[in-house]
């Protein structure tokens, strides 16, 4: 008998069964599920359910973070309903406008912890692996009936094995590893998979660096993806609550639909070129590229590491084109400020704004006029993605963002911190 | 169930952002949604698709954000079904749970060219293209998927396992 993938322990546990093999359909029950500005819109397709309340309020997490505070009366009256519906279910974890991004805040609040099952309306779902747990997205109609019975029918997903080995140089991040294998793998090449990690080099990363990667591999298509979690993982959760949890691992032999592997020691820094996250070329191929806007921001690159990042390179400088940085959560945001980054940000010319999504999917906060070019830290840059159709949109990691908007090209951070 | 319907084509990773644009996520009404279907990629596609058209596309169809919108305003402009050569998980979760019916085939999508007359046997699962003259079979549904089909979507399905009539 072949050993199991994490994919399948997992979903066995959610599950409540003793085993469970790639391609079975499993009527998983998650720990958690979560939603954000969509949950006014899951209310009502809850309401046809029939269904009388939710079932489990204490597993159901709201944040409002996609579009905040609210640029219209439409997304103001949106919220509103939210915090009605939230009151009347007793939904157990409400957080309010400004808290932060919804995977961050679940992090942050110890809603995930290693080894269990989160479910999230919304794509980015399975950035709950940085934490080795199960995530994966889910559509509003789905979470309305996850609501509804506290169950859903999830196909155990056959898995990926990506071995990442060596030590990333200065200035090249999780972020460049995780665009380097979306261009290896492309757009489907992760496609209804758990992308499985292992290698020497996750452990070495800074811990809120790890997340980028389960995160951007929504990216490649991915149900799930895992890190497997360390001590350090260990640490963070145990400081923010006192729930038991059994850390899950694959076993040495378990069976990989494919396996690759990335030596990252002589990595530079990776960008996406417009229209698709997995049009990745390395720097050197693409710098002085005119740029109009830079953002640092979002669930893949908002957090204290990635705003460190950007200080180091505009201490002392001055922008060339507007920067926008929106840290990802209120926690961030309060820790960069007793850092003294806001300050360096601030007098490097820099806009600071609400913990929250931003400009990522051309919400508010940042649209580009037409053909105005972006330099962002997010994980998406599809056609039109930020607001603007003819408006493209380069994906890159922090410093390059800094770096980028120091000069309004873009520009490899290594020519200005040398 | 046997639907019937002239081909729209697209290209390999149709992503959500241009199915329909964040800007107009503002509301879930399927005419409004259809009004914007496509608009980033063929400007003429919203007012110009007929009730049953096909939607055929590459690979990955639906990839990128988790927005039901999606599958919403292709429905709500009156296609009756998509054939592609793979779906992005999400996007296929949420076509099934709204009610729309979709179909892997790589060869039927290749094949397919725009104004081509396909007709789609969802019962066998099967695609006959009227140009070439040729059927291809579908990957078929999981059980689970095919349950709430059968009942309508998963709204329906959900009443069901509830015990609900309305």
């Amino acid at each position: 008998m072949t050993g199991r993938t994490f994919a399948e322990k997992a979903l066995a546990r959610a599950a409540g069964v003793p085993d469970a093999r790639a391609g079975d359909t499993l009527d998983v029950t998650p720990d958690l599920v979560f939603s954000h500005d969509n949950s006014a819109a899951i209310r009502r397709i809850f309401e046809q359910t029939g269904a009388p309340r939710i079932l489990h309020p204490e597993r159901v997490a709201i944040m409002l973070d996609h579009a905040v505070p609210a640029p219209t009366t439409r997304h103001a009256q949106n919220h509103a309903e939210i915090r009605e519906w939230v009151r009347e279910q007793a939904v157990a974890h409400f957080f309010e406008a400004g808290r932060g991004i919804c995977h961050q805040v679940i992090s942050e609040e110890g809603l995930v912890l290693p080894g269990e099952t989160v479910l999230g309306a919304d794509s980015h779902s399975t950035h709950a692996g940085w934490l080795g747990a199960f995530g994966a997205g889910v559509g509003r109609t789905e979470m309305a009936a996850l609501w509804a019975t506290g169950e859903i029918w999830l196909r155990v997903p056959e898995a990926i094995q990506i071995t990442v080995t060596g030590t990333p140089p200065p200035t090249v991040t999780a972020k460049d590893i995780s665009l380097r294998i979306l261009g290896e793998l492309g757009a489907d090449g992760g496609l209804y998979t758990s992308i499985e990690f292992a290698g020497n080099t996750i452990i070495t990363l800074p811990l809120d660096e790890r997340a980028t990667i389960p995160n951007m591999m929504a990216e490649a298509g991915a149900k799930n993806a895992y890190l497997p979690p360390d001590q350090v993982v260990f640490d963070y959760v145990q400081a923010r609550q006192t729930r038991v949890f059994s850390p899950i691992y694959p076993d040495p032999d378990a069976e990989y639909a494919q396996r690759y592997e990335f030596e990252v020691s002589g990595l530079e820094p990776q960008i996406a070129l417009p229209h698709q996250p997995d049009n990745v070329v390395p720097i050197s191929d693409v710098a002085g590229e005119v740029v109009h806007q830079a953002f640092l921001g979002t669930c893949t690159n908002g957090r204290i590491t990635d705003l460190r990042a950007a200080a180091e390179v505009l201490h002392g400088q001055h922008v060339q084109c507007r920067l926008i940085v929106i840290p990802a959560s209120a926690q961030i945001l309060q820790q960069a400020v007793q850092e003294g980054l806001i300050s360096i940000l601030l007098e490097a010319g820099a806009m600071i704004g609400t913990p929250g999504c931003g400009p990522c999917m051309g919400n508010h906060m940042g649209i580009p006029a037409p053909n105005e070019a972006t330099i962002s830290s997010a994980n998406r840059n599809y056609w039109g993605r930020m607001g603007t159709p003819s408006a493209p949109v380069y994906l890159g990691n922090p410093y390059v963002v800094a770096a980028s908007a120091v000069t309004g090209r873009i520009t490899d951070p290594r020519e200005l911190l040398a | 169930m046997k639907l019937q319907g002239n081909v729209w084509k697209f290209g390999d990773n149709i992503d959500t952002d241009v199915i329909i644009p964040a800007r107009y996520l503002n509301t879930t009404d399927p005419v409004t949604l259809a009004a914007h279907c496509m608009e980033d990629i063929d400007e003429t596609f919203a007012s110009s698709v007929q009730p049953g058209d096909i939607m055929v596309g590459g690979a990955n169809f639906g990839c990128g954000s988790s927005r039901e919108h999606a599958p919403i305003s292709i429905k709500g402009a009156g296609v009756s079904c998509i054939v592609a050569e793979s779906f992005a998980r999400i996007f296929f979760r949420n076509a099934i749970n709204i009610g729309l019916p979709i179909l892997e085939s790589v060869d039927a999508a290749r094949d397919a060219q725009k104004g081509d007359r396909l007709t789609v046997d969802l019962t066998a699962g099967t695609i006959t293209n009227a140009r070439t003259g040729q059927t291809y079979q579908a990957n078929p549904y999981p059980p689970f998927v095919l349950a709430i089909i059968e009942a309508g979507g998963l709204v329906p399905y959900t009443r069901n396992t509830l015990g609900i009539e309305i």
